[in-house]
């Protein structure tokens, strides 16, 4: 890295916001096509993976389903799951295996229509490029609900951004509040520090690790799941917002569900509904928000088992199985006194969104989402990448990026090349 | 000061305090008694339509009756495709509270001893139907906010109505049942 530059304005035909997993496999693609392109990262590659995320994580998705456009796992164990790390390392040497143009270091202060394309104002100067791809990542905000506000300030609040490891939290009570991957990772290993956690739980997916003795990410992909598009499926808008499974990768390849952390002695409450006076509230409907997902979840395997039937895989595998349903308190806890003491700290474990401050094109609907569609953003030469269900459901898993960075890059050459398409224009 | 403790005339609002006041004490002694457990029957009649009715219930340690079976059809308004044949079950609700707050009032007076002439109120409940018609996930389908606009005609300061309009609040099942989480179980026989 040199001096910052403040001197003359730097152009390229594509400038790709952030160098993540999703940055670098379109960098690959335009590569490919001789699109001459630059990175802009912030920090460095794989930033957010760097400095986001807390100690224990390991990705969902088992090593042998973790690849970038061209380059797979090369390790020894094909069915475990990286940390944290191990992943920054791959991602690293897949920026150095393709020679990524990376400029670390800059960070995007803004984007704006220019005559050409667009102006985008750096720390480190100012870029034009006739076309913008957006893979700054889809977890830039947390989603913390407006009534987080209500807390008293001696109650410490914390996100999975900022969240390493439960010492950082106070001796005390833990809520966690969300019942997706994060939320009950987060609350086993917090209760297991000494910290009894309360785990209030909304709408959730609930999913075996292990099925029919194979990983539930080979069942996902081989049904055709993770591959069913933006188009395919009856409610998009619905289908960005399912929270992502209840699982963890772990060595041992052992399933991570609410009757788990019962065992443990986490408490289970309902989703939680707000804050009255000293007391955090939680609905009653924790019985249907379980039962819906174990019904899900038997449908789930009852497709798993009619595609193994179809395709002739039950050879050599398990048998079928169906799981017992999920306990629920027969009075689950409708509020929490903060008064008490019982309680130190809450984890808002519900969810982020993506961060586009800085995106001062008119592409927002009313309630600040981009305008779309498959990752073709509402303005000319825009793109998008790397978002939850952007074009298929894996969108958002590493090895999501590679079918959507070359359908995009498809489209934006065509876009280069002059050619004015709908943004529905399948590519 | 109280305006009616000059007049001869007795308070009378309809409600049997003395007896209220005895069922206090006697369900204190008796707490089994106070577990009460009401009932609604429902079935479908076609479309939206509900017809559900209210008959027995269970209380004082037995099974009781209403003087009758009273019914109520709920549906929907012409403006959703419905035939309208009652009111919405959110109307319901609303119906609930004024009954459940004016029934509070009325109760509340006649102990405190205020003769009330005329009590009315117009309760509303508002709604994004972007909620139960599954347009917006971060919209709730049930009311985002109530509001109870009531008139009170007592012999009674407006400060002393104000007093009754609050305490009846306080008192009110319906009132609670709106304001806070209920653990509900729906199940299939």
């Amino acid at each position: 890295m040199g001096a910052p530059r403040q001197s003359a304005d730097r152009s390229a035909s594509v400038v790709i916001i952030g160098a993540g997993h999703a940055g670098l496999a379109m960098s690959h693609c335009l590569s490919e096509r001789s699109i001459d392109h630059v990175l802009l990262e912030r920090g460095e590659v794989a930033n957010s993976w760097r400095r986001e995320r807390w100690d224990s994580l390991r990705l969902l998705t088992p090593n042998w389903l973790t690849r970038l456009p061209g380059f797979g796992y090369q390790g020894s164990d094909p069915d475990g799951f990286m940390r944290v790390p191990e992943l920054v390392d791959f991602i690293d040497t897949y920026a150095g295996r393709i020679q990524a143009p990376v400029e670390t270091g800059t960070t995007v202060q803004s984007v704006s229509p220019a005559s050409a394309g667009y102006r985008l104002e750096t720390d480190r100067g100012v870029w034009s490029a006739k076309a913008v791809v957006i893979a700054s990542g889809a977890f830039g905000l947390p989603n913390v609900p407006a009534a987080a506000r209500a807390l008293p300030p001696d109650i410490r609040q914390f996100t999975p951004g900022d969240y390493r490891r439960p010492e950082q939290l106070p001796d005390a009570g833990v809520l966690v509040v969300g019942a997706s991957a994060t939320g009950l990772q987060l609350a086993e290993e917090i209760h297991r520090s000494g910290r009894p956690v309360t785990l209030a739980v909304g709408e959730h997916v609930r999913m075996p690790r292990v099925y029919r003795g194979l990983d539930i990410q080979y069942w996902l992909k081989s049904t055709g799941l993770l591959d069913e598009t933006w188009r395919q499926v009856d409610d998009i808008v619905r289908a960005r917002r399912v929270p992502s499974p209840q699982l963890v990768g772990t060595p041992e390849r052992r399933s991570l569900d609410l009757n788990a952390l019962t065992d443990q002695g986490i408490t289970l409450v309902g989703r939680f509904a707000g804050v009255r006076g000293r007391k955090l509230q939680f609905s009653g409907g924790l019985k249907n928000h379980c039962r819906m997902a174990d019904l899900k979840q038997a449908r789930l395997l009852d497709t798993v088992d009619a595609h193994a039937e179809a395709a002739g895989l039950t050879l050599g595998i398990g048998a079928s199985e169906r799981f017992p349903g999920t306990r629920v308190p027969t009075a689950p806890k409708l509020d929490l006194d903060l008064g008490s003491g019982e309680i130190g700290s809450v984890l808002w474990a519900t969810g982020f969104r993506p961060d586009y401050r800085w995106l001062d094109v008119p592409v927002f609907d009313r309630r600040g989402r981009l305008r779309h569609e498959g990752g073709v953003v509402a303005a000319p030469g825009l793109y998008a990448l790397g978002h939850t269900f952007l074009r298929r459901r894996k969108s958002s898993f590493i090895h999501g990026a590679e079918d959507d960075a070359r359908d995009l890059a498809s489209h934006l050459a065509c876009y280069l090349a002059g050619s004015r398409m709908p943004l529905a224009e399948a590519v | 000061m109280n305006m009616h403790t000059d007049t001869a005339k007795p308070v009378d609002n309809g409600v049997n305090v003395e007896a209220l006041l005895g069922a206090r004490e006697a369900l204190t002694e008796a707490p089994e008694a106070a577990q009460f457990r009401w009932q609604a029957t429902s079935k479908w009649m076609r479309g939206t339509h509900t017809r559900s009715a209210c008959e027995g219930f269970f209380g004082l340690g037995e099974a009781q009756q209403h003087r009758t079976a009273f019914t109520f059809d709920t549906d929907h308004p012409e403006v959703f495709a419905s035939e309208d044949n009652g009111a919405t079950p959110v109307e319901m609700v609303l119906v609930g509270l004024a009954g459940c707050l004016t029934a509070g009032i009325a109760t509340v007076a006649q102990n405190r001893e205020i003769q009330l002439n005329s009590v009315t109120a117009v309760i509303e409940g508002s709604m994004d139907l972007a909620g139960i018609l599954g347009i917006d996930g971060d919209v709730r389908n049930g009311f985002d906010d109530v509001q109870v606009v009531f008139e009170v005609d007592a012999d009674a300061t407006p400060e002393e109505i104000e007093a009754l309009v609050a305490q009846s609040q306080k008192r009110s099942a319906v009132y609670d049942i709106i304001t806070n989480p209920t653990n509900v179980t729906v199940q299939v026989k």
